[in-house]
């Protein structure tokens, strides 16, 4: 299977490049219809967290295949200002953007698996995983 | 890149068959707004038959033209929200509760004719 795949996410032309690679990636595991909409959604919300809270940072994508079970792991890195209250984050309705993204909660609804991991002034680091039915 | 906009008598109509970055959506946006002024048109339909991701950005850009068009005395109608789509919106926790929906572009239609002429 292919290795990890990432884009560089800088502008906003970079969230619909990570969005379609996520498609592609997941399209060619074997994704169905929906859950590809739902990782194609998950990435957009990711990459556009990482544009409008850190200017920077990148998505990477790789497939998964543990013995039994196959999948695909978005991971969202970047170097930002780093999250200071991590459970207010994931309250639905929380924003700090005035509503231009959806916010975590929805991430973690849209996939399987969800980790966070963000230091003050150091970076965050999204993990998300969606396991093929 | 533009997003085309058809008048079919009181009615404009957008099918949106690109891949829509935020330059796109808000462009749009503004060029449906400026076409609602220039032709006077009453009703509007915007069907997403071949879209196949709305994320939040995208929802916000759809209601908010909703709502503007609103302002200006239009209705719009979203048509061929698709099922995929449908789904992965209620799991983002957008309703877009007060957005007139219908299933196909020709019950938009019929929708709007409905709204306007009571």
């Amino acid at each position: 299977m292919d290795i990890q795949s990432c884009v560089e996410v800088r502008n906003e032309w970079d969230i619909v490049s990570a969005r379609q690679l996520g498609r592609n990636m997941a399209k060619e595991l074997g994704f169905g219809n929906v859950d590809q909409a739902r990782i194609t959604t998950a990435i957009s919300e990711l990459a556009r967290n990482i544009y409008l809270y850190a200017g920077r940072g990148k998505i990477c994508i790789e497939p998964i295949d543990q013995i039994g079970r196959k999948g695909l792991r978005i991971v969202a890195l970047d170097n930002g200002p780093g999250i200071r209250e991590i459970r207010k984050v994931m309250e639905d309705g929380y924003t700090t953007s005035g509503g231009l993204g959806a916010g975590l909660p929805g991430v973690k609804r849209l996939m399987d698996e969800f980790s966070i991991e963000s230091t003050v002034d150091v970076g965050t680091e999204i993990s998300a995983t969606k396991w093929l039915r | 890149m533009r997003i085309p906009i058809l008048k079919l008598h009181e009615y404009l109509l957008i099918t949106i068959q690109v891949e829509m970055d935020d330059q796109t959506a808000l462009q749009f946006q503004e060029d449906l707004l400026n076409k609602i002024h220039d032709t006077g048109a009453k009703g509007v339909v915007i069907d997403l038959t071949s879209v196949d991701m709305i994320d939040s950005f995208i929802a916000k850009v759809l209601g908010d033209v909703v709502r503007m068009s609103k302002l200006m005395g239009a209705q719009v109608v979203l048509t061929g929200i698709q099922p995929a789509v449908a789904i992965t919106l209620i799991d983002l926790g957008i309703s877009m509760r007060e957005v007139s929906t219908a299933l196909d572009l020709e019950q938009g239609l019929d929708k709007l004719r409905l709204e306007l002429e009571g």
